[in-house]
Formats: structure tokens, C-alpha cells, sequence
């Protein structure tokens, strides 16, 4: 989860993310660069006590200021395609979870074997237990098993709602009448959290989505129980 | 790739790759199996074949479309008020 006063992104907790922390630090860089450069030039050029009032134009530095960054963008470009590209890479997922938008919940249907579905509301503040994030923790998380690739179907029962969460890099707009895909893979074990990100009514910000990658026995317990208690 | 059928249902994890969906919107893999398996069930029947090669349809949509989407049309063929042709 975020950090107050927290400026960069959250740890990475998918290979998919981790490649864009990477590419997002590189480009980062990049614009460090040229911004000091820029900076300096400036500063440099008001404080100088000597002009030249006769300087018209220049070929060359104008070629040199065209062909550098020129080469620069196609360093950013290149991994930026990439990356685009792995995003869209034909995975073949182990399981398929649809997550549901509602006003304001979310609902989760793991039907591939038994059909169990179970709904996802924030634990209001009150009700929270020490240690428990506000705003954050929902009354049933989203089990997953650890390291698989999964498919997640996003879609909204009534108005737009958006599933998206930091760590493991989803953003997905849930949308009514229209199912959208995602697949993922947590890549270790752990609690990640999520909010609404599309607004959607008074507790647009109060349907957070709490997921938890498991190893694989703990996951097939945990459907065991929750299909006994249905 | 000579898997029979009930191998291939043994066998099922959830609904593979489909590659007339490569992309992003699925509403149309989850409305075309449902809709396969309505048909495939029409088709077999007719024939008075076994209908178990049906069986993969039904596991795909159930994998992909959303509960209430299924309960929607299920109720909408009982009516009679099923848009799509089966």
C-alpha cells in the first residue's frame, strides 16, 4: 500500500510491473538530464556579463540540437514499445476471476470449476481492527495462487467503475455490457490493495479491492471453505 | 491434438486463448460460446446424437460471462425473448 508523503510507485509485485518501474526510472532519467542541462544553459546564459549581438543564426548547432534528441527519443521509444507489446502478450492463463463493478462494491465469480461469487465491501473505519489500512481492507479479499498467470473479466453492473491496482500494475475500466480483459501473474505472496478508479457516485472512493496471492494449497483451500459457506 | 472431447473436459482449466478474440473486449467470446453451446445442443439433438461434445461450449462461457448475464439470457430463452439466433 502507499506511504504518506510517498513520491515514487509502490513495489512492484508482478513481472509486467516491474518492467515499467524500470522503463519508468529510465525515462525519469532521461528527463533529469536534459532538464539540468537546460537549467544550466540558462542560468549560465542570464548570468553571462558578455553578449554577442551579432550572432544571427547557426547551421550547426541547430543540426546537433535536431539529431541529439532525435536519438535520444528512439532510446526512450524503443523499450517504451516493448513494454507495450509484453503487455498484449497471448498468455495462457490457469484462471479466469471476473471481477464486477457495483454501486458500491465489487463482486467476484470464480467459475471455471464449482461457481463460487462472493461480494467484496470496504470495512467501514469504525469496524477496523488494529493493524487493518483505512480505506483499503474489504470484508473478503480476492484469493489468487502465487506466481500463476490469471485472466481477469472486468466489467460494471450499473454505472463505469475502474478495478486498478498499483502493485501488481492493473488498471481496468469496468464498463456495463462490455466484458474486459486482463491477465496478471503475482510474482510473491501478499496483500495488495486497490480503489475504484473511475468515479462512480457518492462512494466512488469507499470500494477499495484487496487481492491476496497465496501459494497454491492455501488457494485451494481457501475456494474449499468459501464454496462451503455459500 | 487427437484429444478426445471428454479428455479435453478432463482436462479443462479454464477457457484457453481463443484467437478470433485476441484483444481486450471478451463480450463477444463469452456471447458466442454461450450461444454455441445453445446451438450445438439445438444441432446434436436434432440429430439425436450425444450431446457431450456440447459440454467444452458450456465450460468456456461459464468461465467468461458473468453470472447475471447467463442467468439474463437463460431466462430470456425460456421466454422466448432471446435476441440472437439458435
Amino acid at each position: 500500500m502507499a506511504h504518506p508523503t510517498q513520491s515514487g510507485f509502490q513495489d512492484a509485485a508482478s513481472p509486467l510491473m516491474e518492467e515499467l518501474l524500470h522503463f519508468h526510472d529510465h525515462t525519469l532519467m532521461v528527463i533529469l538530464m536534459i532538464s539540468t542541462l537546460v537549467l544550466y544553459t540558462i542560468i549560465t546564459m542570464t548570468l553571462a556579463k558578455l553578449t554577442d549581438m551579432l550572432v544571427l543564426d547557426s547551421q550547426e548547432i541547430e543540426v546537433i540540437w535536431t539529431i541529439l534528441p532525435a536519438i535520444v527519443l528512439t532510446f526512450i521509444a524503443l523499450p517504451s514499445l516493448r513494454i507495450l507489446y509484453l503487455m498484449d502478450e497471448v498468455s495462457d492463463p490457469h484462471l479466469t476471476i471476473k471481477a464486477t463493478g457495483h454501486q458500491w462494491y465489487w463482486s467476484y465469480e470464480y467459475s471455471d470449476y464449482e461457481n463460487l461469487e462472493f461480494d467484496a465491501y470496504m470495512i467501514p473505519t469504525q469496524d477496523l481492527t488494529p493493524g487493518q489500512f483505512r480505506l483499503l481492507e474489504a470484508d473478503h479479499r480476492m484469493v489468487i495462487p502465487v506466481e500463476s498467470p490469471i485472466r481477469a473479466l472486468v466489467s460494471a453492473e450499473d454505472v463505469l467503475h475502474s478495478w486498478a491496482h498499483p502493485r501488481p500494475g492493473i488498471k481496468v475500466d469496468a464498463i456495463p455490457g462490455r466484458l474486459n480483459q486482463t491477465t496478471f501473474m503475482a510474482s510473491h505472496p501478499g496483500v495488495f490493495f486497490g480503489q475504484c478508479s473511475e468515479i462512480c457516485g457518492a462512494n466512488h472512493s469507499f470500494m477499495p479491492i484487496a487481492i491476496e496471492a497465496v501459494p497454491l494449497p492455501h488457494f485451494e483451500n481457501w475456494t474449499s471453505l468459501m464454496i462451503e459457506d455459500a | 491434438m487427437s484429444e478426445t472431447i471428454q479428455e479435453k473436459l478432463n482436462n479443462y482449466k479454464t477457457a484457453p486463448f481463443d484467437a478470433r478474440f485476441p484483444n481486450t473486449n471478451q463480450t463477444r467470446n463469452c456471447y458466442q460460446n454461450y450461444v454455441d453451446y445453445h446451438r450445438c445442443n439445438k444441432a446434436l439433438e436434432a440429430k439425436g446424437q450425444d450431446l457431450t461434445p456440447c459440454q467444452w461450449y458450456m465450460r468456456v462461457y461459464k468461465s467468461l460471462c458473468p453470472n447475471s448475464w447467463v442467468s439474463r439470457w437463460d431466462e430470456q430463452i425460456e421466454n422466448g425473448s432471446f435476441a440472437g439466433k439458435i
